[in-house]
């Protein structure tokens, strides 16, 4: 598993592979997509067993990921792409008619990686704890992610979701939520007000972890914490985070949540983060 | 006059969730992957027998039906084949997202069990009584969609969805019903079944109104008229070529079905007709408006859905020849 500072140049260079591919679509939704790049970057190469050679989606014999947030496909597939699902080159194609890489994540058009559709919001932690209680059905000891948004939580669905987990003890299913405060219309607190997530989770039987979800370090670190409890209970993470974080003109605003950066706000992008794999 | 009619003779009255659960039985009973899943309704749907031969393939999910699709959709994935049940509403119109991108766009080998569909769920009335299933199950691509007619072809035909891979909408219901098919005859996805040939009129249903076409026929055979009876148990992928081979033959069609006018199986056969075969049609439906309390005798007399008004509905397609 790489080590913090590779973890480091990999999620630098997602962010710039994010602002390109939605640049390059001219829409997309980067604010979100930036949010959750370093959980992702930690994720998929710092802590996840699961490999792009043997990948399938029955996910058999390995770790496995539902992204429930479907719209933040940008750094889904940046990460995939960068982990080796499919060339990078193909990132230039986000959205353009024919792609395998639709607007939000497709079974229909093939992307190696993808385990399920998502995109009609919250219904990633349901599938997620189906996966689960398969492996447990199966005596598979190999963990399911999930990676949610604050304002998706809003879904009466992830609440349903959250009881069955709880019910099923299925200890095996590690859910984060990418906590940004933000939605389309505002920020989560003024559209909803969806109070304290950490007292709801574990009121709902939930283990609750908390981390800063920009320090790559502590990511891998919860993650390995979470994976140790197995205590007969899900774990849900709550990841603090900003979203547009790593672009200072994206960050902390619902407005970049679904809006694309022309070309002259794209480069002026590319001076806030580190070329470090070369660009697609 | 003679039309040489096969006799399809009524073994006993019994629920197609009966069949259903039966069917269920066999299906994990042959295949260790068979996984059932019920929110809250275990006893309807007729699992019981399946969940205490095999608890630990059996998932209580609780009120929560848009969770047990998505459950059901992750189990899919994991290479099980599960059977989400509910009410035909609660497990259509309530989760009409959750199919289309967990089962449908997915492409998950999800079995979709829905019983206690159309108005003959009877007392508990129109928030119970789905008449808009079939409409919104076939616009889904990938979606299977099958209405057997007894309880025999209900046993087997949840015995071919479990073999059958990819996405499949099961519909039964509630009440008990004449069971007349073959118990031993496997059912075949996508098959139309033409259990009666005639020369003068077509007769075209689904679910439990297939026996009452069997009635009209009788009837309408006592008055000169031969009718073909065609069982169309699989509404998706339909067998267009039986429909139309037999309305070139009758040239006059009747239609019914358990269903509201829009987007059932009497507009879809007149669409494969308008394409392919121009024929005078006649509908028998439940129309357009929603059901009501009452026994399940009562409401298809009601609402003409019974052997009487394809009768009448058939001399008048006849006429228009």
């Amino acid at each position: 598993m790489a080590k913090t500072a590779e973890l480091q140049k990999i999620s630098s260079q997602v962010r710039r592979d994010i602002i390109r591919m939605v640049t390059m679509a001219g829409n997309g939704h980067p604010g979100g997509s930036l949010s959750s790049t370093d959980i992702l970057t930690a994720l998929y190469f710092g802590v996840m067993k699961q490999d792009p050679a043997t990948w399938t989606r029955s996910g058999k014999g390995q770790d496995m990921f539902i992204l429930s947030a479907g719209h933040l496909a940008p750094v889904y597939y940046a990460v995939l792409g960068r982990a080796g699902y499919f060339p990078v080159s193909e990132m230039a194609t986000l959205r353009k008619f024919g792609t395998r890489l639709q607007g939000h994540p497709s079974i229909e058009h093939g992307l190696p990686g993808i385990t399920q559709p998502s995109g009609s919001l919250g219904q990633g932690l349901s599938a997620a704890a189906g996966l689960a209680l398969g492996k447990k059905m199966d005596g598979e000891d190999n963990y399911v992610y999930t990676l949610c948004g604050d304002g998706e939580t809003e879904e009466g669905q992830i609440w349903e979701a959250a009881m069955f987990a709880a019910h099923h003890g299925l200890d095996n299913l590690i859910a984060m939520t990418d906590w940004n405060h933000q939605q389309i219309d505002g920020t989560v607190e003024d559209v909803a007000g969806e109070g304290d997530l950490v007292e709801k989770w574990k009121a709902f039987g939930w283990n609750v972890l908390e981390c800063d979800g920009h320090d790559i370090a502590a990511i891998v670190a919860i993650l390995e914490k979470a994976k140790g409890l197995r205590n007969g209970k899900p774990v849900m993470i709550l990841f603090h985070t900003e979203m547009g974080h790593g672009v200072d003109f994206m960050a902390g605003t619902h407005k970049w949540h679904g809006k694309a950066p022309s070309v002259e706000q794209c480069e002026e992008a590319m001076k806030q983060l580190e070329e470090t794999l070369g660009d697609f | 006059m003679d039309c040489n009619m096969k006799k399809y003779i009524d073994t006993g009255k019994k629920d197609t969730r009966s069949g259903f659960g039966a069917g269920l039985y066999e299906a994990g009973k042959a295949d260790s992957r068979v996984v059932a899943l019920t929110a809250d309704l275990k006893g309807s749907l007729k699992m019981d027998a399946f969940a205490k031969e095999f608890p630990e393939r059996f998932v209580q999910c609780g009120i929560a039906e848009a969770n047990m699709v998505g459950v059901a959709a992750g189990l899919a994935i994991n290479g099980k084949i599960p059977f989400a049940g509910s009410f035909a509403e609660f497990i259509t119109g309530r989760v009409y997202d959750q199919i289309r991108q967990e089962v449908a766009y997915g492409n998950t080998n999800v079995k979709l069990a829905s019983s206690h569909a159309g108005i003959t769920l009877g007392e508990d009335g129109a928030t119970h009584q789905t008449m808009e299933d079939i409409a919104l199950m076939r616009a889904l691509p990938n979606l299977v969609v099958i209405n057997p007619c007894d309880f025999n072809q209900t046993k087997a035909a949840t015995i071919a969805a479990a073999k059958y891979e990819g996405p499949v909408y099961l519909r039964f219901g509630r009440p008990s019903v004449p069971n007349f098919t073959d118990p031993d005859e496997e059912f075949v996805i996508g098959k139309a079944y033409v259990l009666n040939e005639g020369k003068d009129v077509t007769l075209i249903a689904c679910g439990h109104l297939v026996w009452e076409a069997l009635q009209a026929a009788e009837a309408l055979e006592a008055e000169g008229i031969c009718a073909e009876v065609i069982n169309i148990a699989t509404i998706k992928p339909l067998d267009e070529e039986a429909i139309v081979a037999s309305a070139l033959k009758t040239k006059a069609v009747v239609v019914a079905e358990e269903h509201n006018s829009g987007g059932g199986l009497g507009e879809l056969v007149a669409g494969v007709l308008a394409r392919r075969a121009p024929t005078p049609m006649e509908m028998i439906n439940g129309g357009d408006r929603f059901g009501q309390t009452g026994t399940p005798a009562e409401l298809m007399a009601a609402y003409g859905l019974d052997a009487a008004h394809i009768v009448e509905a058939a001399k008048k397609a006849v006429a228009r020849k």
